[in-house]
């Protein structure tokens, strides 16, 4: 599909408003946001499979 | 007097907070180690360290904080431990996040992470506790055990970073994220 890729090839792709990342002196650079994306982005997932004997031991271990 | 057997209302209230950082301790570890499947590893022994040692966490103090703290040193000990220096690069590959199409900006993701683990790693640390994270200065530098002065400096010195890396060029993005 035409999904971006994440290669900014010439600079300016189709679609994007302007590079918010060299305007820093309006606050909060793009960058910024960026961080707080990724971290978020993490943060919404569920919880993968491999958590479920975390989750387990947590129920089973008051009588352990 | 079996007092034990009966779960205590306290290891409940802990329990439940317990299982509502999770979520964030695999955000802060993902972003540590730059790996995917390490940093849910890391979680979960954090989590079973953090339960055991229940005793000690006052009620009504910070979770977040105190298990950010019990990560981060579980982390680093095992760095230590392995001897084993995150692979950037094949870190990057693996865990690159997807975004869909329609993502608002034009900071890539990918981007901004191959531009966070290119950070020295205290300052990474830094900026991922109070740039995303959103600690403050204090909690910040109560969880890395450091003077809140240097955490700022820290803190500061990766924001210039993350700046200066992301304002270059894709390609010598890749070769200066180091």
């Amino acid at each position: 599909m035409n999904q971006p890729n994440g290669r900014k090839h010439s600079g300016n792709v189709k679609g994007f408003p302007p590079d918010v990342r060299k305007s820093q002196e309006d606050g909060e650079p793009g960058w910024a946001s960026g961080l707080r994306k990724l971290y978020n982005s993490v943060v919404d997932e569920p919880l993968p499979d491999s958590f479920q004997d975390l989750l387990k031991k947590l129920d089973d271990s008051d009588d352990a | 007097m079996p007092e034990r057997i009966k779960p205590s209302a306290a290891d409940e209230a802990f329990r439940k907070e317990l299982l509502s950082v999770l979520p964030h301790l695999r955000a802060f570890a993902r972003g540590l180690s730059g790996r995917a499947d390490f940093a849910d590893d890391l979680v979960q022994e954090a989590a079973i360290k953090a339960w055991t040692a229940r005793e000690r966490y006052e009620p009504g103090t910070n979770m977040r904080a105190w298990t950010f703290a019990i990560l981060r040193n579980h982390y680093l000990s095992e760095l230590r431990r392995n001897k084993r220096q995150t692979d950037i690069d094949d870190g990057v590959a693996e865990r690159m996040l997807v975004m869909d199409a329609d993502q608002e900006g034009p900071l890539h993701l990918d981007d901004m992470e191959t531009a966070l683990q290119g950070l020295a790693p205290e300052r990474r640390e830094a900026v991922l506790l109070v740039g995303a994270s959103g600690f403050s200065y204090e909690e910040a530098a109560d969880i890395a055990g450091c003077p809140i002065g240097t955490m700022k400096s820290r803190v500061a010195r990766a924001r210039a970073d993350l700046a200066k890396t992301l304002n270059q060029e894709p390609d010598a993005l890749k070769a200066g994220a180091r």
